[in-house]
Protein backbone atom coordinates (compact mmCIF):
# COMPACT_ATOMS: atom_id res chain seq x y z
CA UNK A 1 0.00 0.00 0.00
CA UNK A 2 1.51 3.26 -1.17
CA UNK A 3 0.26 5.28 1.82
CA UNK A 4 2.09 2.98 4.26
CA UNK A 5 5.32 3.31 2.30
CA UNK A 6 5.05 7.12 2.13
CA UNK A 7 4.33 7.46 5.87
CA UNK A 8 7.13 5.00 6.69
CA UNK A 9 9.53 6.94 4.48
CA UNK A 10 8.66 10.26 6.12
CA UNK A 11 8.99 8.70 9.59
CA UNK A 12 12.38 7.17 8.68
CA UNK A 13 13.66 10.61 7.60
CA UNK A 14 12.31 12.22 10.78
CA UNK A 15 13.91 9.49 12.89
CA UNK A 16 17.30 9.82 11.22
CA UNK A 17 17.15 13.59 11.82
CA UNK A 18 16.39 12.94 15.51
CA UNK A 19 19.30 10.51 15.78
CA UNK A 20 21.75 12.89 14.10
CA UNK A 21 20.63 15.91 16.14
CA UNK A 22 20.36 13.78 19.31
CA UNK A 23 16.79 14.87 20.08
CA UNK A 24 14.90 12.61 22.47
CA UNK A 25 12.28 11.68 23.34
CA UNK A 26 10.41 12.45 20.11
CA UNK A 27 7.87 15.28 20.15
CA UNK A 28 4.11 15.21 19.61
CA UNK A 29 4.21 15.74 15.81
CA UNK A 30 6.37 12.65 15.53
CA UNK A 31 3.91 10.57 17.52
CA UNK A 32 1.03 11.91 15.39
CA UNK A 33 2.96 10.68 12.36
CA UNK A 34 3.43 7.25 13.98
CA UNK A 35 -0.28 7.24 14.86
CA UNK A 36 -1.16 7.90 11.21
CA UNK A 37 1.18 5.09 10.18
CA UNK A 38 -0.47 2.66 12.62
CA UNK A 39 -3.92 3.60 11.24
CA UNK A 40 -2.66 3.03 7.70
CA UNK A 41 -1.22 -0.34 8.76
CA UNK A 42 -4.54 -1.25 10.40
CA UNK A 43 -6.34 -0.36 7.16
CA UNK A 44 -3.79 -2.47 5.32
CA UNK A 45 -4.60 -5.49 7.50
CA UNK A 46 -8.32 -5.15 6.65
CA UNK A 47 -7.76 -4.47 2.93
CA UNK A 48 -5.08 -7.18 2.72
CA UNK A 49 -7.26 -9.89 4.26
CA UNK A 50 -10.22 -8.88 2.07
CA UNK A 51 -8.03 -9.05 -1.04
CA UNK A 52 -6.70 -12.43 0.10
CA UNK A 53 -10.23 -13.82 0.45
CA UNK A 54 -11.27 -12.36 -2.93
CA UNK A 55 -8.30 -13.55 -5.01
CA UNK A 56 -8.12 -16.84 -6.89
CA UNK A 57 -4.32 -16.77 -7.02
CA UNK A 58 -2.30 -19.12 -4.83
CA UNK A 59 -0.97 -16.59 -2.33
CA UNK A 60 0.84 -18.03 0.74
CA UNK A 61 -1.97 -17.00 3.10
CA UNK A 62 -0.50 -17.73 6.59
CA UNK A 63 2.73 -15.89 5.77
CA UNK A 64 0.86 -13.00 4.16
CA UNK A 65 -1.38 -12.51 7.21
CA UNK A 66 1.59 -12.87 9.58
CA UNK A 67 3.44 -10.08 7.72
CA UNK A 68 0.35 -7.86 7.83
CA UNK A 69 0.13 -8.19 11.61
CA UNK A 70 3.89 -7.96 12.23
CA UNK A 71 3.99 -4.64 10.37
CA UNK A 72 1.06 -3.39 12.47
CA UNK A 73 2.47 -4.46 15.85
CA UNK A 74 6.12 -3.53 15.45
CA UNK A 75 5.44 0.24 15.49
CA UNK A 76 3.69 0.46 18.90
CA UNK A 77 6.30 -1.87 20.43
CA UNK A 78 9.12 0.27 19.01
CA UNK A 79 7.43 3.46 20.26
CA UNK A 80 7.04 1.96 23.76
CA UNK A 81 10.73 0.99 23.86
CA UNK A 82 11.69 4.47 22.65
CA UNK A 83 9.68 6.09 25.46
CA UNK A 84 11.43 3.92 28.05
CA UNK A 85 14.88 4.54 26.55
CA UNK A 86 15.02 8.34 26.44
CA UNK A 87 18.27 8.69 24.61
CA UNK A 88 19.58 8.59 21.08
CA UNK A 89 19.36 4.79 21.30
CA UNK A 90 15.61 5.04 21.74
CA UNK A 91 15.41 6.71 18.33
CA UNK A 92 17.58 3.96 16.85
CA UNK A 93 15.02 1.44 18.16
CA UNK A 94 12.31 3.41 16.30
CA UNK A 95 14.42 3.29 13.16
CA UNK A 96 14.71 -0.50 13.51
CA UNK A 97 10.91 -0.74 13.90
CA UNK A 98 10.29 1.44 10.81
CA UNK A 99 12.77 -0.49 8.69
CA UNK A 100 10.97 -3.67 9.77
CA UNK A 101 7.72 -2.16 8.47
CA UNK A 102 9.45 -1.36 5.17
CA UNK A 103 10.81 -4.91 4.95
CA UNK A 104 7.31 -6.31 5.62
CA UNK A 105 5.91 -4.13 2.82
CA UNK A 106 8.45 -5.47 0.36
CA UNK A 107 7.80 -9.06 1.41
CA UNK A 108 4.01 -8.58 1.17
CA UNK A 109 4.44 -7.16 -2.29
CA UNK A 110 6.67 -10.02 -3.46
CA UNK A 111 4.35 -12.68 -1.95
CA UNK A 112 1.51 -11.13 -3.93
CA UNK A 113 3.38 -10.84 -7.22
CA UNK A 114 5.02 -14.30 -7.00
CA UNK A 115 1.52 -15.79 -6.85
CA UNK A 116 0.62 -13.77 -9.94
CA UNK A 117 -2.30 -12.10 -8.22
CA UNK B 1 14.35 2.41 36.60
CA UNK B 2 17.73 2.50 38.35
CA UNK B 3 20.54 2.83 35.83
CA UNK B 4 23.79 1.05 36.41
CA UNK B 5 26.57 0.22 34.04
CA UNK B 6 26.03 -3.52 34.05
CA UNK B 7 22.41 -3.24 32.87
CA UNK B 8 22.33 -5.17 29.63
CA UNK B 9 19.12 -3.82 28.13
CA UNK B 10 19.72 -0.07 28.27
CA UNK B 11 21.28 2.34 25.80
CA UNK B 12 22.66 0.44 22.81
CA UNK B 13 21.47 -2.77 24.49
CA UNK B 14 17.89 -1.66 23.88
CA UNK B 15 18.57 -1.61 20.15
CA UNK B 16 20.11 -5.06 20.36
CA UNK B 17 17.02 -6.36 22.16
CA UNK B 18 14.77 -4.79 19.50
CA UNK B 19 16.67 -6.34 16.60
CA UNK B 20 16.88 -9.70 18.35
CA UNK B 21 13.16 -9.55 19.03
CA UNK B 22 12.36 -8.89 15.36
CA UNK B 23 14.67 -11.67 14.21
CA UNK B 24 13.19 -14.02 16.82
CA UNK B 25 9.67 -13.32 15.55
CA UNK B 26 10.79 -13.70 11.93
CA UNK B 27 12.53 -17.03 12.59
CA UNK B 28 9.65 -18.37 14.71
CA UNK B 29 7.14 -17.39 12.03
CA UNK B 30 9.16 -19.03 9.29
CA UNK B 31 9.74 -22.28 11.17
CA UNK B 32 6.08 -22.48 12.24
CA UNK B 33 4.87 -22.06 8.65
CA UNK B 34 7.45 -24.56 7.37
CA UNK B 35 6.84 -27.24 10.00
CA UNK B 36 3.04 -26.94 9.91
CA UNK B 37 3.00 -26.74 6.10
CA UNK B 38 5.31 -29.41 4.71
CA UNK B 39 7.42 -30.95 7.48
CA UNK B 40 8.72 -33.69 5.16
CA UNK B 41 10.14 -31.45 2.47
CA UNK B 42 13.33 -30.33 4.18
CA UNK B 43 13.50 -31.77 7.71
CA UNK B 44 17.06 -30.57 8.39
CA UNK B 45 16.43 -27.01 7.21
CA UNK B 46 13.17 -26.74 9.15
CA UNK B 47 14.62 -28.16 12.36
CA UNK B 48 17.45 -25.67 12.10
CA UNK B 49 14.97 -22.84 11.57
CA UNK B 50 13.16 -23.85 14.73
CA UNK B 51 16.42 -24.14 16.67
CA UNK B 52 17.49 -20.69 15.45
CA UNK B 53 14.10 -19.25 16.40
CA UNK B 54 14.29 -20.63 19.94
CA UNK B 55 17.85 -19.37 20.39
CA UNK B 56 16.95 -15.87 19.21
CA UNK B 57 14.04 -15.73 21.63
CA UNK B 58 16.28 -17.02 24.47
CA UNK B 59 18.86 -14.35 23.62
CA UNK B 60 16.18 -11.64 23.59
CA UNK B 61 14.83 -12.71 26.97
CA UNK B 62 18.30 -13.02 28.53
CA UNK B 63 19.35 -9.59 27.32
CA UNK B 64 16.17 -8.15 28.84
CA UNK B 65 16.70 -9.83 32.22
CA UNK B 66 20.42 -9.07 32.52
CA UNK B 67 21.04 -10.98 35.75
CA UNK B 68 24.42 -12.75 36.03
CA UNK B 69 22.74 -16.07 35.14
CA UNK B 70 20.92 -14.50 32.18
CA UNK B 71 24.24 -13.01 31.08
CA UNK B 72 25.72 -16.50 30.90
CA UNK B 73 22.68 -17.76 28.96
CA UNK B 74 22.98 -14.83 26.54
CA UNK B 75 26.67 -15.61 26.10
CA UNK B 76 25.80 -19.22 25.25
CA UNK B 77 22.99 -18.20 22.89
CA UNK B 78 25.17 -15.70 21.01
CA UNK B 79 27.95 -18.27 20.70
CA UNK B 80 25.59 -20.91 19.28
CA UNK B 81 24.22 -18.32 16.84
CA UNK B 82 27.69 -17.34 15.68
CA UNK B 83 28.71 -20.98 15.16
CA UNK B 84 25.34 -21.80 13.58
CA UNK B 85 25.39 -19.03 11.02
CA UNK B 86 29.01 -19.75 10.06
CA UNK B 87 28.58 -23.54 9.75
CA UNK B 88 25.18 -23.47 8.03
CA UNK B 89 26.23 -20.52 5.90
CA UNK B 90 29.29 -22.43 4.68
CA UNK B 91 27.31 -25.67 4.20
CA UNK B 92 24.67 -23.96 2.03
CA UNK B 93 27.48 -23.09 -0.37
CA UNK B 94 29.50 -26.33 -0.01
CA UNK B 95 26.61 -28.84 0.10
CA UNK B 96 23.43 -27.14 -1.15
CA UNK B 97 21.72 -30.57 -1.49
CA UNK B 98 21.43 -30.73 2.29
CA UNK B 99 19.16 -27.70 2.24
CA UNK B 100 16.31 -27.97 -0.27
CA UNK B 101 14.63 -25.02 1.46
CA UNK B 102 16.02 -21.96 3.17
CA UNK B 103 16.78 -21.41 6.83
CA UNK B 104 17.51 -18.18 8.65
CA UNK B 105 21.18 -19.12 8.54
CA UNK B 106 21.33 -20.03 4.82
CA UNK B 107 24.02 -18.20 2.83
CA UNK B 108 25.17 -16.45 6.02
CA UNK B 109 21.74 -14.91 6.59
CA UNK B 110 21.47 -13.29 3.18
CA UNK B 111 17.65 -13.44 3.21
CA UNK B 112 17.65 -11.34 6.38
CA UNK B 113 20.05 -8.63 5.30
CA UNK B 114 22.96 -10.57 6.84
CA UNK B 115 21.59 -9.67 10.28
CA UNK B 116 22.06 -13.26 11.54
CA UNK B 117 25.75 -12.97 10.70
CA UNK B 118 26.29 -9.61 12.38
CA UNK B 119 24.05 -9.90 15.44
CA UNK B 120 25.77 -12.62 17.48
CA UNK B 121 29.08 -10.75 17.26
CA UNK B 122 27.42 -7.47 18.26
CA UNK B 123 25.79 -9.40 21.12
CA UNK B 124 29.10 -10.85 22.26
CA UNK B 125 30.78 -7.44 22.03
CA UNK B 126 27.99 -5.85 24.06
CA UNK B 127 28.16 -8.59 26.72
CA UNK B 128 31.90 -8.02 26.98
CA UNK B 129 31.64 -4.23 27.19
CA UNK B 130 28.99 -4.30 29.90
CA UNK B 131 30.59 -7.07 31.91
CA UNK B 132 30.76 -5.96 35.58
CA UNK B 133 34.33 -5.58 36.88
CA UNK B 134 36.64 -8.38 35.74
CA UNK B 135 37.85 -7.67 32.21
CA UNK B 136 36.02 -4.35 31.73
Amino acid sequence: MALVLVLTGVAVVATVVMIVRDVSPPGDPYFLLLGALVLALLAQVVVGIMALVATDADVDAPTFVAYLFTALLVVPVGAALALVERSRWGSVVLLVALLTVAAMQLRLDSLWSVAGA
Amino acid sequence: MPEHSSHLASGPGRVLVAVYGVLGIAATGRSAVQLLGEPGRAPLAYSLSLLAAVIYLVATASLLRSTPAARRVALGACTVEAVGVLVVGALTYAAPDLFPDKTVWSHFGQGYGFLPLVLPFLGLAWLRRTSPAVRG
